[in-house]
């Protein structure tokens, strides 16, 4: 008798096991995320990686997207275009995700597109350039601000000013060519004349000798330094040294604290750039539509994570608020509702603007998306 | 000539930086003919070490010193590692070795350190002094005269003391060395610590200007080495000359020529140079006898 009963309960205990496993393969709703946490892009896709975890356990915390809890499966490309590709292919065959929030830089993005679209599924990207998103494609979705942007916002800026000729220093690496070609583009129809260029290599040390050429050329009114990561530190530093007293203009790719720091606040005091409201947070006025959700980001990733709040992270907070509202509108994570759905977001007020995507917009940001900051006394202030 | 002034001293900031990397190139080198890649590590290692010790609380001058001894133990831990136990191989497999420890060190120190730049405050402030209309940074200055003092003490140590006699001895003839009782291996061991030491002192000087993170060690072990070749690599002097020499280039190139071309430049000039004198500008002809 003994052994029967002790039969039963193990066939119970098995049957139970066997549901249990059952019921985890139905209710996972699988994002797949491939990022640049290590290497050159890690100021991009560290804070990326780190909102993801935090607000995918958060989600999951309150019960999850239709009450299946999120199971996320994140590999760092280290920067590198050809990991990025091999990780998106392992996602979509191996791991079988429901949709992907994947793509740090502009290069390991473009590969991760093109899979989407073969394999017919969602993707949320954070690339900068606006090749990442215009034209649009059927799957593929992008949060963060375009280069093109920042430039119309800086340009926007210089005619409210009365400047109307600059001088460029443009980083040599993709992003700083990037947004120059971009801002060239539109010179005609801001009527911005440039009358001096210059570059410099991502990791020069001294750019004095090229600012000396635009200390020297005459009726430069303003000076715009499209890039991202040291060198914009740099170029403000000996700026300052130079003595050069035309206003100085950043692109959006120097949101972080750190900037400031490695400028140094001296030599920073007064330049001015285009970036999202979340820089300044607690400064947005109370009528601000976004003062709430980016306090609310802010605070948490800070006390989270004990580091100051980066625009970047935030592209990833606004992917993916993006596509859970979407799961949950389609009511499930099927790939061709899911993608309907994110076409179909309007009015979704993130970190990086207020959202309205539509069949040709897949980005769904306009310029009232970037504020005009102005770095006074070593802090982010809106410029007047 | 306020933009001719201007360039110069681009080019000697840069160039002292070019410089002070290049030196330590040449004492590794000289004792044990290997050029050590990991160099632009022990630079690194200097800057990143100061600064995430100062901003532990250490006051800098200690934080400095600090940084230095960490450096000079991994510089005794790589030979001990991975140099001493391959010692018998070719210098063309040692230079391997160092690269192998290179990246090594720099996924250590990401890991250890963190990924973002940093910065330390500069020595002597950081208002540019103003000279014939051009501007100059004091810390510029701490570096030029910084690159002069490191070669004037190799020099002292090289000429004065029996080690560096004895490290002498070993860059002329390694075999002949051990037999007249030199312990060569101790000889390449040091020439490891002291090199680590001034790449260490070289990444606190040049961080307030180049900003320090856990993989600038690369890039400036690159420019240095070019620094070393076009100088003659072994020769300190050669070194100095071959920095400020590079950084000059690279400034007038990008000041009177074009910015975009200005590494296309410096690189083309260090060709021509390394053509017409293959041992570089200071280097000694090496006679082989058969």
């Amino acid at each position: 008798m003994a052994s029967t009963a002790l039969g039963r309960v193990a066939a119970a205990g098995l049957s139970l096991t066997i549901v249990m496993a059952a019921g985890d393969v139905l209710a996972d709703v699988k994002i797949g995320a491939v990022l640049s946490v290590t290497g050159p892009a890690s100021f991009l896709g560290d804070p990326e990686k780190k909102t993801l975890d935090m607000y995918a356990a958060a989600i999951n915390a309150k019960g999850g997207i239709n009450g299946q809890p999120i199971k996320l499966v994140i590999y760092d490309d280290g920067g590198d275009p050809n990991q990025a590709r091999t990780f998106a292919i392992r996602l979509i065959e191996e791991d079988k995700v429901d949709a992907l929030l994947a793509g740090s830089t502009t290069a390991t993005t473009m590969p991760i597109i093109a899979l989407a679209e073969e394999n017919q599924i969602p993707l949320i990207n954070f690339a900068g350039a606006v090749q990442a998103v215009f034209p649009a494609k059927k799957w593929n979705f992008k949060t963060p601000h375009t280069d093109l942007m920042a430039c119309e916002k800086i340009f926007d800026d210089l005619k409210t000013r009365n400047l109307a000729k600059v001088a460029l220093i443009s980083g040599a690496d993709a992003f700083g060519k990037s947004m120059r070609d971009q801002c060239m583009t539109i010179t005609a129809k801001y009527g911005i004349e440039v009358l001096h260029e210059e570059t410099y290599q991502p990791r020069d040390s001294d750019m004095t000798a090229q600012l000396t050429n635009i200390k020297g050329k005459a009726g430069v009114q303003a000076v715009i330094n499209p890039g991202f990561g040291q060198g914009p530190a740099i170029v403000t530093r000996n700026y300052r040294q130079l003595g050069i007293t035309a206003p100085l203009y950043h692109g959006h790719g120097i949101g972080t604290k750190q900037f400031i720091e490695l400028a140094t606040p001296a030599a920073a005091e007064g330049v001015r750039l285009p970036a999202a409201a979340l820089l300044v947070a607690e400064k947005l006025p109370a009528s601000d539509s976004q003062r709430k959700v980016v306090v609310d980001y802010k605070q948490t990733y800070e006390s989270k994570t004990g580091q100051p709040v980066s625009t970047f992270g935030g592209h990833m907070y606004d992917g993916l608020m993006i596509l859970v509202d979407a799961m949950q509108r389609a009511k499930s994570a099927d790939k061709a509702k899911v993608r309907d759905e994110i076409e179909k977001t309007r009015g979704f007020i993130g970190t990086g603007g207020v959202v309205n995507m539509t069949p040709t917009d897949h980005l769904g940001l306009d310029l009232t998306a970037f504020r005009m900051l102005e770095i006074r006394n070593g802090d982010w202030t809106l410029a007047q | 000539m306020p933009e001719f002034l201007q360039f110069l001293f681009s080019g000697l900031t840069v160039g002292a930086i070019y410089a002070l990397v290049a030196v330590g190139f040449t004492l590794i080198y000289s004792s044990s003919d290997v050029i050590n890649f990991a160099q632009g590590e022990f630079v690194m290692i200097g800057g990143m070490g100061t600064y995430v010790l100062s901003a532990a609380g250490v006051p800098l001058p200690i934080a400095a010193l600090l940084a230095i001894v960490i450096a000079v133990a991994v510089g005794l831990l790589l030979h001990r590692l991975a140099i001493e136990p391959a010692r018998d191989a070719s210098a063309v497999t040692l230079i391997i070795i160092t690269i192998g420890a290179s990246i090594l060190l720099r996924g250590v120190a990401g890991v250890a350190f963190d990924k973002n730049f940093h910065s330390l405050p500069p020595f002597l402030g950081a208002e540019p002094w103003l000279v014939g209309g051009a501007t100059i940074l004091p810390q510029s200055v701490i570096v030029l005269s910084g690159a002069g003092i490191i070669v004037l003490l190799l020099w002292l140590f090289m000429r004065r003391t029996l080690y560096g006699k004895a490290t002498l001895a070993t860059a002329a003839n390694r075999m002949a060395a051990r037999l007249v009782g030199i312990d060569t291996s101790r000889v390449v061991m040091l020439s490891f610590a002291i090199s680590a030491a001034i790449g260490a002192i070289g990444g606190i000087l040049v961080t307030p200007i180049v900003l320090t993170s856990y993989d600038v060690g690369t890039l400036l072990a690159l420019k240095g080495f070019a620094a070393a070749m076009l100088g003659g690599i072994g020769n300190p002097v050669g070194a100095i000359a071959g920095g400020l020499l590079l950084g000059l280039l690279e400034a007038f190139g990008a000041g009177y020529v074009s910015s975009s071309y200005k590494d296309a430049i410096a690189f083309l000039v260090i060709l021509a140079v390394l053509f017409a004198l293959p041992q570089g500008l200071f280097g000694r002809n090496t006679i082989e006898r058969v």
